[in-house]
């Protein structure tokens, strides 16, 4: 809402306050100022000036050399090129110097050798249009009206151009405050000035005439429309506006467009009332009916767009046809045009909710329907329409028929509740007294007696206690309210386990060197293809957003994998020689309806590219993650039927009870070129709730070892085939009881082991709890662990 | 044999200041089994009895200086030697340091951290909600129904009519209030999606820490009191805030917070737009019509309400100027976390 001061004044005289002041205090008492802006403060030392004399320029067959009374007794010789000045004009002379809009500024000097000490202007120089300036010629001088008198005067002065435009945030709740009068009354008690406002009057009726001449009104929808006025005005003649009346629009942000249509906007921004203007003799059947559109019924709206209505919508018709969309938008058959005659001004009360959808199924969101749908106070129609009637007498441009049409469904008595003045201050935490609790209730309109308070119409919201607290305090003053610290009950506070065990897990990978990313969510249907998921993969199926940005985020996305292969390829674009990131990431897996939530789970991706990474250092994060997870007996299987993953370089993690934690594995060289993925990358995709379901994070004591260990160290020569985890799991289990660890130390591959064999070194520590092994004891299980290594698995010792 | 013994005092000494001088050498040659001093010391027995003690005494001020002198240069040798090794293992020390890799915190992450300690510190606990919502908890509960204009200005992406992505952490409010009786005092930080395009300062997807109090007798002091403590322990001991009034559906009164600019005080600088202030909060009490439709009668509790976006605070925090590098991750912006 743009307010323009000088209108302000109208209303309220705030006139001493300075612009910061106003919008400060009208902050802080709940009117949120977005800006302000200083209109004509572009345009410096123009002044109304009488062309005495021109002579043509010597040196130029189109330039006119004009002498212009700039003053009283002054006189400047100004050269101009246009060719629609006369002597005797009144014309805006910019003198040496000045500034007009768009940061010109004008200065004496010579054109083609004779002086000139300033510019003539043109309206479009003034940074005005034909709508400031309406029957003015656009491409030339603008010529002003006046006298004598107003010769030496500031163009600012009688163009009326000096104005503070002050842009409102107006929040939902208060669709009172997006009018002129709203905002008086909020400016008046804010700076505790009083407010002036007259109930319009229409003074000159034609009481000879009656509006049952001309109209019947009828509601054939109560539940959509609340209240529907009407009235009649005859004689009219279509003209432009007044001056102040156009600039009042202007610094409203609106455009000026002939006295009756202006005069709709005008009382819509004065009430915060929308209006509309039908030409009568479009109106068939001398009557108006408000009712449900047909399905079906096309209407052609007044900026000439059609439109296929339905009977969720609302229209004013006439007998035979729709005339207006209500409270959005009027009709092309109706609409007032410069032969005009007879004028019927709506003034009308419709259902919030069923203009909002009318205005979105039309995709016609208009002022007069974005204020329809905060839901309008009924009982300011009639002033609304009486102001307009009002104006047409004012500008005289029109004769106002007797008598209104009012067809009102809706009235409903004022609301009431009582006036608890220490239960705001127990609620507020303050010590207002109730004197000023009465007196700022009061003077918003409320009226307080008998412990009850009645609220004025125009404040549907206003209903319950909190409500009127806050009137209340937020003319005392936010900042005035004591701050205090509560006392409650204590409360348990801290994270749950579940999410210490996310907190210590992120730090455990920021402390091996793993950095955490965000992603979005969303993701594109295509990432299932690039990650080349099978067909009939359950994971293509998404949470689908009905109204997405775009292709690229219209799906919830399934897996987080493309995200961080985006990322790592994003990174390798940005040439970052090596990345190591995960992420905790959320994955949404739907059900069966779209109308059931999805399920959510909780996925920790690693992905790692860069020097000196390998499969192994990528397994070394997921060894670490399942060790800081308490995680024991947790195995790797080899797989190679995920299409994400190299076929020979990949592993599922899985739980001793046989559930699945995750996979991991170098990206295959296809997925890899899908995301653009030049580098050789790794990924992990852990099941963190899984993880969190089987982790064990109670600390046991074991206690030291009393006794020696005796190592011993085999060397096996077996096929490539085989895992190390499957020799290493032989050789543990031949131990028995004495297997304290054993761990790999070297492969050897090479001419001394043959074509496809490798020779695979285990570094055994053998100990025994409750005594000192014997030698007799360690050759003992060597030779067991030989001999198992060779029986179950058929293989040589190599040493 | 005074004499004889001051000799090989004399003599001693002065082989050992030779700085090559082979100690070892020298000790066996007087002090050895068969050295000079033994030889003398052998022939004692010659001596008469008063003569004795005293060549005695000075044959043992002989040995204990040639030893000392031994002993004095048998350091001074290891010192040099010790000298010239570290001489030898001399490094560049401005070479670079082989820096154990640690990870970053993401700057949202690691706000949110913080956010989460300090009202961990003050008895809250962290409360979790779906991203994908009913439309009944984010927006119906708290107060917005269908036609309601605040749903227009959270441009809201839906997954069918009951369904839809969150547009605040809000929801999370209501379920809390659902399930638990007060007193209630927790924080419900998370991803929220409004239908914004992306550009430098708009992103369809951000973040939110929303906090709810509800008890006995809580009032808008309270509110008040709760994130001037917060603000303090977030921005700074010397941070003030603001109150303005504002209108959000599921708070009544409603407020917007400012916190004084961190970065100039106070005094306007290019950060808080020359203003001294930072917008930071929206806040509110709690809106009876929600408590009443939680099963919490408001009669009886009341309850504040409070939310904030953590990209903003991230945003000013760290000075940075597009919302879009949160979500590239280069490892660049990350590394300076």
């Amino acid at each position: 809402m743009n307010l323009s001061r000088n209108w302000l004044l109208q209303y309220v005289d705030v006139s001493d306050i300075d612009d910061k002041t106003f919008c400060d205090g009208m902050t802080d008492s709940g009117s949120k100022v977005e800006g302000y802006e200083k209109l004509g403060e572009d345009i410096e030392n123009v002044v109304v000036g009488r062309v005495l004399e021109m002579v043509r320029h010597p040196d130029s067959d189109h330039m006119w050399i004009c002498q212009v009374k700039v003053g009283p007794d002054r006189v400047e010789q100004i050269v101009t090129g246009a060719q629609n000045v006369h002597v005797g004009d009144l014309v805006p002379a910019a003198l040496s110097p000045s500034k007009l809009p768009g940061g010109v500024t004008i200065k004496a000097g010579k054109l083609r050798g004779v002086e000139s000490n300033g510019m003539l202007c043109s309206m479009a120089e003034l940074g005005l249009d034909a709508h400031d300036c309406p029957g003015k010629f656009e491409d030339g001088i603008l010529i002003l009206d006046g006298s004598d008198e107003d010769i030496g005067r500031s163009v600012n002065e009688v163009l009326d151009l000096n104005d503070t435009v002050v842009e409102f945030e107006i929040t939902s709740n208060r669709p009172d405050c997006l009018s002129v009068i709203g905002l008086a009354r909020e400016a008046a008690v804010t700076f505790n000035r009083s407010l002036k406002i007259q109930a319009p009057e229409v003074r000159h009726p034609d009481r000879k005439d009656s509006i049952d001449h001309y109209l019947k009104v009828s509601i054939d929808c109560p539940d959509l429309c609340l209240r529907y006025m009407g009235k009649v005005v005859k004689n009219v003649k279509i003209q432009p506006s007044p001056q102040w009346l156009r600039r009042y629009l202007r610094a409203s942000g609106v455009r000026p467009i002939n006295n009756i249509v202006d005069i709709t906007n005008y009382v819509m921004l004065e009430y915060g009332q929308p209006m509309h203007a039908f030409d009568y003799r479009m109106i068939e059947g001398k009557q108006i009916i408000v009712r449900r559109a047909q399905e079906g019924e096309p209407f052609k709206t007044l900026d000439e767009k059609d439109h296929i209505l339905d009977s969720s919508m609302m229209v004013i018709a006439d007998g035979k046809k729709a005339c207006a969309l209500a409270g959005v938008m009027g009709g092309a058959n109706s609409e007032i045009q410069p032969d005009t005659s007879v004028v019927v001004f709506e003034s009308a009360c419709f259902l919030g909710t069923s203009v909002r959808r009318t205005a979105q199924k039309n995709g016609l969101r208009t002022e007069s329907s974005s204020r329809y749908e905060k839901g309008l106070d009924p009982e300011n129609c009639q002033n609304a329409l009486l102001r307009a009637c009002e104006l047409i007498e004012m500008l005289e441009c029109g004769t106002v028929v007797d008598g209104e049409a009012d067809v009102y469904p809706g009235k409903t008595p004022l609301y009431q509740m009582p006036f608890e003045p220490e239960r705001y201050n127990q609620f507020l935490g303050t010590d207002i007294p109730e004197s000023a609790m009465i007196d700022t209730l009061t003077r918003l309109g409320c009226v307080v007696s008998n412990g009850k308070i009645t609220v004025p119409s125009y404040r549907a919201d206003l209903r319950c206690m909190n409500d009127i607290a806050e009137e209340v305090v937020r003319i005392y003053g936010y900042n005035s309210i004591p701050s205090a610290t509560f006392r409650a009950e204590a409360t348990q506070g801290g994270r749950t386990p579940r999410q210490q065990y996310v907190f210590n897990m992120e730090n455990t990978l920021l402390g091996i060197g793993l950095s955490s990313i965000q992603t979005f969510t969303f993701v594109s249907p295509k990432n299932y293809d690039k990650i080349r998921l099978p067909e009939d993969s359950a994971l293509r199926r998404s949470v689908v957003i009905s109204n997405p940005l775009g292709e690229d985020t219209s799906v919830m996305r399934t897996t987080a994998v493309p995200s961080m292969l985006e990322v790592l390829s994003r990174n390798n674009n940005f040439s970052n020689e090596q990345v190591s990131l995960f992420e905790v990431a959320s994955i949404y897996l739907p059900k069966e309806s779209v109308d059931e939530l999805p399920d959510e789970k909780t996925r920790l991706v690693v992905g790692m590219y860069g020097n000196k990474k390998n499969f192994y250092t990528l397994k070394g994060v997921v060894e670490a993650v399942l060790r800081a997870s308490g995680i024991k007996g947790a195995s790797f299987k080899s797989c190679s039927d995920d299409q994400i993953y190299h076929p020979g370089r990949c592993a599922r993690v899985v739980a001793e009870d046989g559930s699945v934690l995750g996979i991991f594995g170098q990206i295959h060289p296809l997925t890899a070129q899908n995301f653009d993925l030049t580098v050789t990358s790794y990924v992990a995709d852990l099941d963190l709730d899984a993880l969190f379901a089987h982790a064990d994070l109670h600390c046991h004591y074991t206690p030291l070892p009393k006794y020696p260990a005796v190592s011993r160290d085999f060397s096996f020569i077996c096929d490539e085939e085989l895992e190390v985890g499957e020799l290493e799991a032989v050789v543990s289990r031949a131990g028995g009881k004495l297997t304290e660890t054993v761990s790999l130390f070297d492969i050897y591959r090479g001419p001394q082991v043959g074509e496809g064999k490798k020779s695979v070194s285990l570094h055994v520590v053998l100990r025994a709890k409750d005594h000192t092994l014997t030698v007799e004891e360690a050759e003992k299980a060597a030779s067991k662990i030989r001999k198992d290594v060779e029986f179950k698995l058929g293989l040589n010792i190599r040493s | 044999m005074r004499e004889k013994l001051e000799q090989i005092r004399k003599e001693a000494l002065q082989n050992l200041a030779d700085v090559n001088a082979d100690l070892e050498e020298i000790r066996v040659r007087y002090l050895g089994k068969k050295g000079e001093l033994t030889s003398v010391l052998r022939s004692m027995g010659q001596l008469s009895p008063e003569e004795r003690p005293k060549i005695g005494q000075l044959a043992n001020e002989v040995r204990e200086s040639i030893e000392q002198e031994i002993s004095r240069r048998a350091a001074q040798a290891k010192d040099l030697l010790l000298q010239a090794k570290l001489k030898s293992e001399k490094i560049d020390v401005t070479m670079p340091g082989e820096e154990p890799s640690v990870g970053h915190l993401h700057p949202l992450n690691r706000v949110q951290r913080e956010m989460e300690e300090i009202f961990i510190g003050m008895g809250f606990s962290i409360a979790e909600g779906p991203d994908v919502e009913l439309d009944y908890y984010n927006f119906q509960a708290l107060n917005i129904p269908e036609g309601h204009p605040a749903r227009d200005t959270q441009d809201t992406f839906y997954i069918s009519d009951k369904v839809l992505l969150r547009s605040q952490t809000s929801p999370v409010q209501v379920r809390v209030m659902e399930k638990q009786k007060p007193p209630i005092r927790i924080i419900s930080p998370g991803r929220v999606y409004r239908s914004d395009a992306l550009d430098a300062t708009h992103s369809p997807l951000f973040h939110q820490m929303e906090g709810l109090v509800v008890d006995k007798g809580i009032t808008m002091g309270d509110l008040k009191g709760m994130l001037e403590t917060f603000a303090k322990k977030m921005f700074g001991d010397s941070t003030r805030i603001r109150f303005r009034p504002h209108h959000f559906p599921f708070t009544e009164p409603s407020a917007e917070v400012d916190v004084s600019c961190f970065v100039c005080g106070g005094c306007g600088c290019r950060v808080c737009k020359g203003e001294g202030w930072i917008e930071i909060l929206g806040a509110g009490m709690v809106h009876p019509f929600v408590l009443s439709n939680c099963g919490i009668d408001p009669e009886v509790y009341s309850g504040f309400a409070f939310g904030m976006g953590i990209e903003r605070v991230a945003m000013t925090r760290y000075g940075i100027d597009d919302i879009r590098l949160f979500t590239d991750n280069d490892a660049r912006f990350l590394n300076q976390f």
